[in-house]
This record gives C-alpha cells, sequence and structure tokens, in this order.
C-alpha cells in the first residue's frame, strides 16, 4: 500500500505497540502532526520539548514499555536533548521522533535546521537521519528494537521534512538485518563456576542490587537467591523497589546518603555480588579505598561495564535474571548470622540517631514529612521525584516493596524531572497512585507542565518539600564552602495560588501534625492535589559520603549540635 | 602498551564519526586510525591502534562493541598478525645522489615513484620498524614532506601462535576473558 512518510511514522509506532506519545508541533513536523490526526494514538501536547522527554521517560520506567516523544527541528530537538542524555544515564527505553528541514537544505543553515543526529550522538544509544521514506520502515523498526535490547536506552530519528511528504509504497519489515546489535549470551559456565566458588567460600558476603534488576525483572528470583544464600541486600538508588524494604535481608540505600551500618558493610564484606549496577561514583566514593577486603562478582549486559570503575574476580556479562535463574539452583543453601549479627548491631546504633526518632522541636522536617507520606499512603505508592534533598529523603524514609514504584533521576541527577515523568508515569499506569515529590528549585524548572497534567486530566498528587533555598547545593556550601550561600536562596512564587490559577486544588502545610491529614485528604479527592510543605530552611540529609572520599568517612546527623565528622 | 583492534563495520554515512566521537568521549588514546574496504561489499574494516596506559584494550573493544554500526571487533595485538604501514616520502636529493639513494631504498624493497629536479618520493612498505628504519636513515637527507597510511593488520592464517593454539583458538581465548 502507498503511505507518506509521515503516515509511516505512525503505522511503525501502531505495529510496535504505542497508544501514547508525547510532543510538541512546529514547521519541520508538520506533515507528521497532519497524518496523526488518522491514527489511534494519544498525542499529549506539553508545554516544553523537555517535559515531552521525560514524560517518555517516566512512560517506561513505570512501565517498561518503550517512551516515544516528538518533536520539530532546531530547538524542539535541543529542547528534548537534556531528557535524552537523562534517559541515556538511566538506560530507559525511548524513542525520540524530530522533524528536519527538507534534504534539498540540509548543510545550509535552513531556518530552524540543526545538526540533532551530531548533538544527540553521544547521548543517544543510536540515531538516524532519514532524508528518504523507503528508509523509514526498516528505520523505526530497528529504533524500537535497539532500544529495548540489551541494556536499553534512548535512539533518535531524525526525519527530513520532505521524506515525510513522499509517498512510497508501504511494507512492515517483520525481521530487520542488524548485524551489530549484538543480543546478550547466556552467562558462560566457566564464570558461573568461578562465581559459585566465591559464593560457597565467603563469610561475610553482600549482594549490590542496582536497577539491572528493575530492568531485567529479575525481583522475584533476586529474593530466591538471597534467601537461600543468607545474602543480605544493599540497593543502589535506582535500584529501590528491586527488593522488598520490608524484607528482613534489605538493608536499604549505599553510597553518598547511603545509611552508615550500610556502607560499613560494604567495607567490611569479603564479597559483593554486583548485579545490574554499575559501581557509580555516588555509591563508592574513593575507589582506593572501595570495599578493601572484598572479592567481587559483576553481573551485568554491558560488557563495558566490567572493570570500567572497579577490579572484579568473576564476571557474569549476561541478562541478570538468566545469571539468577542459572546460579540459584546451583549454589548451596547458606547461613550467614554471626555476618547479619554484626550488621544487625550497626543497624541499631543507626536507628538511635536516625531522625525519625528525633524530636522536631516544632519544626516541619523534610525527612518527615517523607516519612509520614509513607505511612499515609500505605508505602504503596508511585513516586516520582526530582533532583535534591527530598530525593535523597525519600530514598532514606519512602520503603518500596515494589519494582517500578520510585521513579528518579539518578545518572544525570536531572532538575525539572519529577512532574513531567509523574504525567509519563500515569498515563502508563493511569491506575495507580502517583505522587511527584519535588523540592522549590526543581518544581519551578519545569512547573509549565502543570498545564499538561490539567489539559489530559491526571489524577496526579503533587508534594513540594519548600526549604526557599537550593537545598542540596545549601547543604553543600554549609559542609564544604564555609557556609558561604551563593545563589542558593530562591524565592518561590505563592504556590497556592500558582496551582489554584491551573484549577488545581491546593494546600499549604507546615506543621507536623497537619501532614497526615492533609495527604489523607489529598488522596481522597477525585484529581490532581498540590501540597506546599513549607519545611525547616538549613537543614540537611544525613548521613554524607563527600564525593571522592573513602565510604566509611561519613558525615552524621548530630545528636544535637554541629556535624561531626567520624573516621 | 600499544594495542591492535581490527573493527568490521557497517559502511554507512557517519561511522567514523560515531567510532571518533567514542574514543573522544571516554579518552581513549588512539595512536592511528585506518579506515578501508573489505571482502564484503558493505562493510568497511579499521585498524586501530589505541594506546591502552590508561583504559584496557578489553574496556575500548567492549565500547566499540556498543555502537550498533560496528559488526565485530577482534584484538589482534597477541595474534601472529601480517602488519603493513605504508609511507610516501619525499626526499630533498640532487641528480647526482639519486643512484645512491635508489640503491637505499632498495635494500627497504621500496621505491622512487617520482623525480623532480631536487627531490624524489619514495613510496615504501612494510610494518612499522621497516618504515621507521627507513626513514632514520632518510633524515639527514632532508624529508620534505611525509604521509603515512598508519597500520593495517590481518590475522595469518593457518600458523599456531606458539603455544600450540590456532589463531582462531588463540583469538577465542584473549575475546573470552577478561
Amino acid at each position: 500500500m502507498q503511505r507518506t512518510g509521515a503516515q509511516i511514522i505512525w503505522e511503525s509506532l501502531l505495529r510496535e505497540g504505542v497508544d501514547t506519545v508525547f510532543g510538541y508541533p512546529g514547521g519541520a513536523i508538520l506533515p507528521a502532526y497532519d497524518a496523526l490526526l488518522d491514527y489511534p494514538i494519544r498525542h499529549v501536547l506539553v508545554r516544553h520539548e523537555q517535559g515531552a522527554a521525560h514524560m517518555a521517560d517516566g512512560y517506561a520506567r513505570a512501565s517498561g514499555k518503550v517512551g516515544v516523544a516528538v518533536a520539530t527541528s532546531g530547538p524542539g530537538a535541543t529542547n528534548l536533548t537534556t531528557g535524552i542524555a537523562t534517559a541515556m544515564l538511566d538506560s530507559i527505553p525511548t524513542v525520540f521522533i524530530t522533524g528536519q528541514v527538507p534534504s534539498k537544505v540540509l548543510g545550509t543553515d535552513a531556518f530552524q535546521e540543526t545538526d540533532v543526529t551530531g548533538i544527540t550522538l553521544p547521548i543517544t544509544k543510536h540515531n538516524y537521519l532519514v532524508t528518504d521514506a523507503h528508509e523509514l520502515p526498516h528505520v523505526m523498526r530497528e529504533a524500537f528494537l535497539i532500544a529495548r535490547s540489551g541494556r536499553p536506552g534512548p535512539v533518535l530519528v531524525d526525519i527530513c521534512k520532505d521524506a515525510q511528504q513522499q509517498k512510497v509504497e508501504f511494507e512492515w519489515p517483520e525481521t530487520v538485518r542488524l548485524p551489530g546489535l549484538h543480543e546478550p549470551a547466556p552467562p558462560a559456565e566457566d564464570d558461573l563456576r568461578r562465581a559459585i566458588e566465591l559464593i560457597e567460600k565467603a563469610e561475610r558476603p553482600l549482594i549490590l542490587a542496582g536497577a539491572g534488576v528493575i530492568r531485567s525483572g529479575s525481583s522475584t528470583v533476586l529474593q530466591e537467591f538471597a534467601e537461600k544464600t543468607g545474602t543480605p541486600v544493599a540497593l543502589t538508588l535506582l535500584g529501590i523497589g528491586g527488593f522488598p524494604q520490608s524484607h528482613p535481608l534489605c538493608l536499604g540505600m549505599m553510597g553518598m546518603h547511603g545509611e552508615a551500618f550500610v556502607n560499613r558493610a560494604i567495607q567490611r564484606a569479603d564479597l559483593l555480588l554486583a548485579f545490574g549496577m554499575r559501581f557509580d561514583d555516588r555509591v563508592t566514593g574513593n575507589l582506593k579505598t572501595y570495599a578493601p577486603t572484598a572479592k567481587k562478582i559483576h553481573v551485568e549486559i554491558d560488557a563495558s561495564e566490567i572493570g570500567k570503575n572497579v577490579k572484579v574476580d568473576a564476571a557474569l556479562v549476561s541478562d541478570l535474571r538468566a545469571a539468577l535463574v542459572a546460579l540459584t539452583p546451583r549454589v548451596p543453601a547458606l547461613r550467614h548470622d554471626d555476618w547479619l549479627a554484626e550488621i544487625g548491631d550497626g543497624q541499631k546504633e543507626t536507628r538511635g540517631r536516625d531522625i525519625i526518632h528525633q524530636p522536631d522541636g516544632g519544626r516541619l522536617l523534610a525527612a518527615h514529612v517523607i516519612h509520614d507520606l509513607w505511612e499515609a499512603t500505605g508505602g504503596s505508592a508511585v513516586v516520582v521525584t526530582d533532583v535534591g534533598q527530598h530525593q535523597m529523603w525519600e530514598a532514606q524514609y519512602y520503603k518500596h516493596d515494589q519494582p517500578r514504584t520510585l521513579i528518579t533521576s539518578g545518572g544525570l541527577g536531572t532538575m525539572g524531572f519529577a512532574l513531567p515523568a509523574a504525567i509519563g508515569a500515569k498515563m502508563a499506569r493511569p491506575q495507580a497512585e502517583v505522587w511527584v515529590v519535588a523540592g522549590d528549585g526543581g518544581f519551578q524548572m519545569t512547573q509549565c507542565e502543570l498545564a499538561t497534567l490539567q489539559q489530559e486530566k491526571l489524577d496526579i498528587k503533587i508534594a513540594v518539600i519548600n526549604n526557599g533555598f537550593l537545598g542540596m547545593v545549601r547543604q553543600w556550601q554549609e559542609f564544604f564552602y564555609d557556609r558561604r550561600y551563593a545563589s542558593t536562596p530562591m524565592l518561590s512564587p505563592d504556590f497556592v495560588t500558582l496551582a489554584s490559577a491551573y484549577g488545581i486544588r491546593a494546600h499549604r502545610v507546615n506543621r507536623r501534625a497537619d501532614v497526615i491529614p492533609t495527604v489523607d485528604q489529598a488522596r481522597k479527592f477525585e484529581g490532581p492535589v498540590f501540597i506546599e510543605f513549607q519545611v525547616e530552611q538549613e537543614d540537611s540529609v544525613y548521613p554524607m559520603v563527600p564525593a571522592g572520599s573513602d565510604l566509611g568517612a561519613m558525615i552524621r546527623r548530630p545528636a544535637e549540635a554541629p556535624a561531626e565528622v567520624e573516621r | 602498551m600499544k594495542h591492535t583492534l581490527v573493527a568490521k563495520v557497517s559502511d554507512q554515512p557517519g561511522v567514523l564519526n560515531r567510532v571518533a566521537s567514542l574514543f573522544r568521549r571516554r579518552a581513549f588514546n588512539i595512536e592511528s586510525l585506518t579506515v578501508g574496504g573489505s571482502e564484503t561489499s558493505d562493510v568497511s574494516r579499521m585498524t586501530i591502534v589505541v594506546d591502552t596506559a590508561k583504559a584496557p584494550a578489553h574496556l575500548v573493544a567492549a565500547n566499540l562493541r556498543k555502537l550498533i554500526p560496528v559488526v565485530e571487533v577482534t584484538d589482534v595485538t597477541h595474534l601472529p598478525t601480517v602488519d603493513r604501514d605504508l609511507a610516501l616520502i619525499r626526499v630533498g636529493c640532487a641528480p647526482a645522489e639519486r643512484a645512491e639513494l635508489a640503491s637505499l631504498v632498495d635494500i627497504f624493497r621500496g621505491r622512487i615513484v617520482d623525480v623532480a629536479q631536487d627531490s624524489v618520493i619514495v613510496e615504501v612498505t612494510g610494518d612499522l620498524e621497516k618504515v621507521n628504519g627507513l626513514l632514520e636513515l632518510l633524515r639527514p637527507r632532508g624529508i620534505l614532506e611525509m604521509v603515512r597510511t598508519g597500520k593495517v593488520a590481518m590475522v595469518r592464517g593457518t600458523v599456531t601462535n606458539g603455544n600450540g593454539k590456532t589463531a582462531q583458538q588463540a583469538q577465542d581465548a584473549t575475546l573470552g576473558r577478561l
């Protein structure tokens, strides 16, 4: 059948199972938008293309499906880039479609021309420039295949306007030839044997569970493995939800803002089992002193992560699920009671310092807000955070038991992520209770998407933790720059009035006693609700391993007096 | 040390840019990179010599394999290979010195491929050491201009690598292990 390039875009998306896209029209993508009217695909009109990229990302994180965003050439495409890079760093399967100037004028600095494939080359898994509609069916098919396969990631398809208008014979390729796309092999027998040997010998083993657990759907098999081998589990930020935090073997988050006893366990362990994580610097601290007594087993789908930051003793380059399914029946049932008792002692000591057990002195503390939100929602909400202090408090105090219930920008640390990503998440999972947890700084970066939320009539609850500062930067200034608060105090609008202007119900909370009742009230209301929590201004996230320091050297929360550094 | 990687890549626009961009972004150090045709019409072949002081060769190879147009990467450093580099060298040469120069070049199985009043162009092909050797000898005469292709390499066929392994076995062993 004859189809225009524009029609082929949507024909392809339908065949890939896409029913929702996020985008913003413009000159070079107009033929595609015109054709869209004839296809059963829901288009979410955003207020800024960065929002579209984060929505596609949030959609993918919440569902595991490929998220799709559309933009025009030039500024439309460049506005996507922050979102593309966010998806790249966290390995999120996404496809970005951009219009490009007609092929005849490519390279002439035509109106709204930008070298989009050039700009996005280092922040995509792969990208395409399409100048002829004949290429489109294959390119679209390949784009989705690449986005999903192996370690997932963003793929961009830049399509010239004349290729969108060109009419060609359309046939959907059921298979495509991609000799350079290497599907992950099953774990090698030699490597399995070496790993099993290390596991059998270990006395103080520890699992480090990362995003790969969630991406590969390994939560259940991980639980079987951990229980059979009596091995405790520490989580990376993106691993949260991959292993239930209510499980007795779950220690919680590791790294820069991980609990002291978790980091101490890493430094004391004699075997680390790194499952679908990449030894990011926020997790390891100083590499020279990282886990000095531990052998390391790295199970990772991306061979280029093996030995990148940390030298390992055994590596299984494979899909994590396949590796765990192969390993679990072959490892003996083990117990590590002494080791668990040692960790348990550290846990007790940590609890004693926990802010949850400290009096608030009449102040509203952000950690208390998150804790109460967790209680009020029964820990079952999908929480989409922004980046900063509130993000770390969320990771510490909202205990997630299910995969894909914490959606957060880890690798890139993109402020402005929360609101648009939550819109994407809600569209992927309309039945889920979705909460935005954002700071006053990050929220203002993309708050224009409140209009998108209303336009799509989405029931999303928004908690803005307002401390009047760019809190995490202020905290670094407090600790490392002699409290010189350069450009971190921040004026915000009256958030209640702002939300009201968008027709969104809004509340302001500044007392602990009002937190749970206000959250309860918001949950009962069908529709979006905005709650501004005015919290203590100069509170800090503890504990903290200063960037590049030894994992064992952390700044702990002072009992009452100023922070102490423990070595 | 220096490692030699052979990459087979789909012959499509921008593939060299992708490889170059990868090396730039990861701060991998390229000693030389050559691209040209291969036995398959839509596949180009790159020979890349990398300095592995900062990043181990397996990491460079693994990153190359992640590029979609890269079909195959082999580290041939420890395999028996035929290596070739081609150089064109313009050397200052008065007419009276031509015969002497020609015999010198001949020892290296090079050729004089162009003659001008006061200079000649010498063409020489060989492994890096041989080309370097000739260059050293020509340097006192005044090298006016020089261009080298950089190394191209191909694994030898039936010979063993000295450990009783065939080239293919040795290659599998290098790639399979960390």
